[in-house]
């Protein structure tokens, strides 16, 4: 059965290139890049028992990176790109020493906190970041040639880096390692009388989360091709936090589709009304009183319950 | 030497502001076990009610305004505590993300109501003449609002330390469930309490109003001074609160003046160095 819808979502992800109007395959880009960040958001969140408020700061900074490093110095794509997700881990690195001092309600504290200081930084160094005004006429990178100006190209581009996000994302909580995070979060004590290092495995998985946020943010600065401080918002940690929350935390996919979800709703949402962040607070009320396990184990139960499986 | 003296007077009265915002987060975290994210927005609905209050009435003065838009926004709080908080209490996640979401319809709707555009809070009129002392010149709406903070300060003190409904809250703190035995209401206490946070925070709002103006966006640039200053001080602690505020307030001020670029940078370092060598905060207990 999970094999089958598995295959079944991946095929239709193949499908846009074909018969989709550029309106449509520029959305499901987006929708991939959201998804690749709560996915990443996810390793902490659900796997890791670790509430995070800051995992903008990871995908801002290393777009901000990329974006000076193309734009004003003059660095061509290639080395931007490594330089900017080799920094920004660095930073989850010692971020993570920070906030992994306290735990719970603290460590979200410390990463919202952290967060805030960067977005103030974007905003307030305005000789470095251009302030307000963001950084404009950004290029998107050629990788062996290939011009990914066109959506099309910019969509397989997309695809191929998420897959490949997918599944060492995957491999990283369904391996030895995967279960030692997942003692961690439920039984800290039992796992260090075990012998585990549970500050290290913390440690290890905000550090690679932090890494796929910097991926995000890499194909985030690509596809907009412009960076603005609100990037590193609260604003835009709480929409990727919802996506994970709405679509389940703890689940493979379901964050993806969280993502996705929060995406269409800012897209359609945005073209009536110009309110996106009370409905995202509203959102937020809602999910939270009225679905707190999220949408895909919701649904995945009432699947179960459809087909008289008792659970 | 103009310039320390009026740089320092600033960070008095900043570390003021910032004592008024954090006591009430830190009170109701002791309490609630429960990182109140509004605090922000509950603080500047507080400036912009300020605005709109001393523009269209006369007879209002900064005060009683401060008062009475105190009690507005200790209701919303308390409404949003017993409708929406009361119902996730065995859910600590559940609440922060509900006080976040509350955060983004707040001041979503401070811009939907008061505009982009920053709208500045007048000063009220007798205090506008500034002060001499000691040969210099002191703004005396700050003086004022260093004394005033020492005052909620000292009156917290008491109310947490010599009364009646300040040992219940002790005893909340201490330990719920014993609490709850012996028959202390620890539910009301919560809504006392949280009303008690945010309409501290809402009164900062109109305080902090000459010194800030309202402006959107006002939320965010307090929020995180707040969670600076709790997790400096020690989470729960009045007196960490009340010392944290202080320390930012002259580390934020001084950072401003002298390397304005710098500013956030410095911000973070008291934070780094107090969390490495004690994560719990100055003055917070341990398993807090």
């Amino acid at each position: 059965m999970k094999w089958i819808a598995a295959v079944l979502i991946g095929g239709s992800l193949l499908l846009p290139p074909f018969f989709a109007g550029d309106f449509y395959i520029n959305l499901a880009s987006q929708i991939l890049i959201a998804a690749i960040f709560a996915l990443s958001l996810n390793l902490l969140v659900g796997f890791g028992g670790m509430t995070s408020l800051g995992h903008a700061s990871y995908l801002g900074v290393a777009a901000y990176i990329s974006a000076l490093l193309t734009s004003r110095y003059g660095f061509d794509h290639g080395a931007a790109a490594l330089i900017s997700i080799l920094g920004t881990t660095a930073m989850a690195a010692f971020f993570g020493v920070i906030a992994l001092r306290a735990s719970g309600l603290g460590f979200l504290m410390i990463t919202l906190a952290l967060s805030q200081v960067l977005w103030g930084l974007a905003y307030r160094m305005s000789n470095v970041t251009n302030g307000d005004n963001g950084i404009t006429g950004l290029t998107r990178p050629a990788p062996f040639g290939f011009s990914l100006e066109s959506p099309v190209a910019f969509y397989w581009f997309v695809l191929i880096v998420s897959t490949i996000a997918f599944l060492m994302m995957t491999t990283f909580v369904t391996s030895a390692f995967g279960s030692s995070l997942k003692g961690v979060r439920d039984q800290p004590r039992r796992m260090a009388a075990l012998g585990f290092n549970p500050w290290l495995i913390r440690w290890i998985t905000f550090v690679y989360a932090g890494l796929w946020g910097a991926v995000a943010g890499l194909l985030y600065v690509y596809y907009h091709k412009y960076i603005h401080p609100s990037s590193l918002s609260t604003t835009s940690s709480a929409e990727a936090l919802l996506g994970v929350i709405a679509g389940g935390s703890g689940t493979l996919g379901g964050p993806a589709v969280g993502a996705a979800l929060v995406l269409l709703l800012k897209n359609y949402a945005s073209a009536y009304i110009e309110r996106w962040n009370m409905l995202l607070g509203l959102v937020f009320l809602f999910i939270v009183l009225v679905m707190p396990a999220g949408i895909v184990p919701g649904f995945s139960r009432l699947m179960a319950g459809l087909r008289g499986e008792n659970r | 030497m103009q310039f320390w003296i009026i740089q320092g007077l600033n960070s008095l009265s900043l570390g003021g502001l910032l004592f008024l915002l954090s006591s009430g987060f830190s009170l109701i975290f002791g309490l609630m076990r429960l990182a109140n994210l509004t605090h922000g927005a509950f603080f500047m609905l507080g400036t912009y009610l300020a605005a709109t209050a001393l523009r269209s009435f006369d007879g209002l003065n900064i005060w009683t305004t401060a008062i009475g838009a105190g009690f507005v926004v200790a209701a919303l709080g308390g409404l949003f505590e017993r409708l929406v908080l009361t119902r996730l209490k065995a859910n600590p996640l559940g609440q922060v993300l509900v006080t976040l979401g509350m955060s983004f319809i707040i001041s979503d709707a401070c811009l939907m109501i008061w505009g982009g555009d920053s709208i500045p809070v007048p000063t009220p009129q007798n205090l506008q003449t500034p002060t001499r002392l000691f040969g210099f010149v002191f703004p005396t709406y700050r003086l004022v609002l260093v004394g005033l903070a020492v005052l909620v300060a000292v009156s917290l003190y008491f109310l947490i330390e010599c009364t009646r409904l300040g040992a219940m809250i002790r005893a909340g703190v201490d330990d719920r469930q014993m609490a709850r035995a012996v028959g202390i209401p620890v539910s009301r206490l919560f809504t006392i309490v949280f009303c008690l946070g945010t309409g501290i925070a809402g009164a900062a709002g109109v305080l902090g109003g000459p010194i800030l103006s309202a402006y959107p966006g006002l939320d965010a640039d307090m929020l995180p001074l707040a969670l600076i200053v709790v997790i400096l001080g020690g989470i729960g602690s009045l007196l960490g609160a009340f010392v944290g505020s202080f320390v930012i307030g002259f580390i934020y001020t001084f950072g401003t003046a002298l390397f304005p670029e710098l500013a956030y940078i410095i911000l973070f370092l008291p934070m780094i160095v107090v969390i490495a060598f004690r994560p719990q905060g100055l003055f917070g207990r341990v398993g807090a």
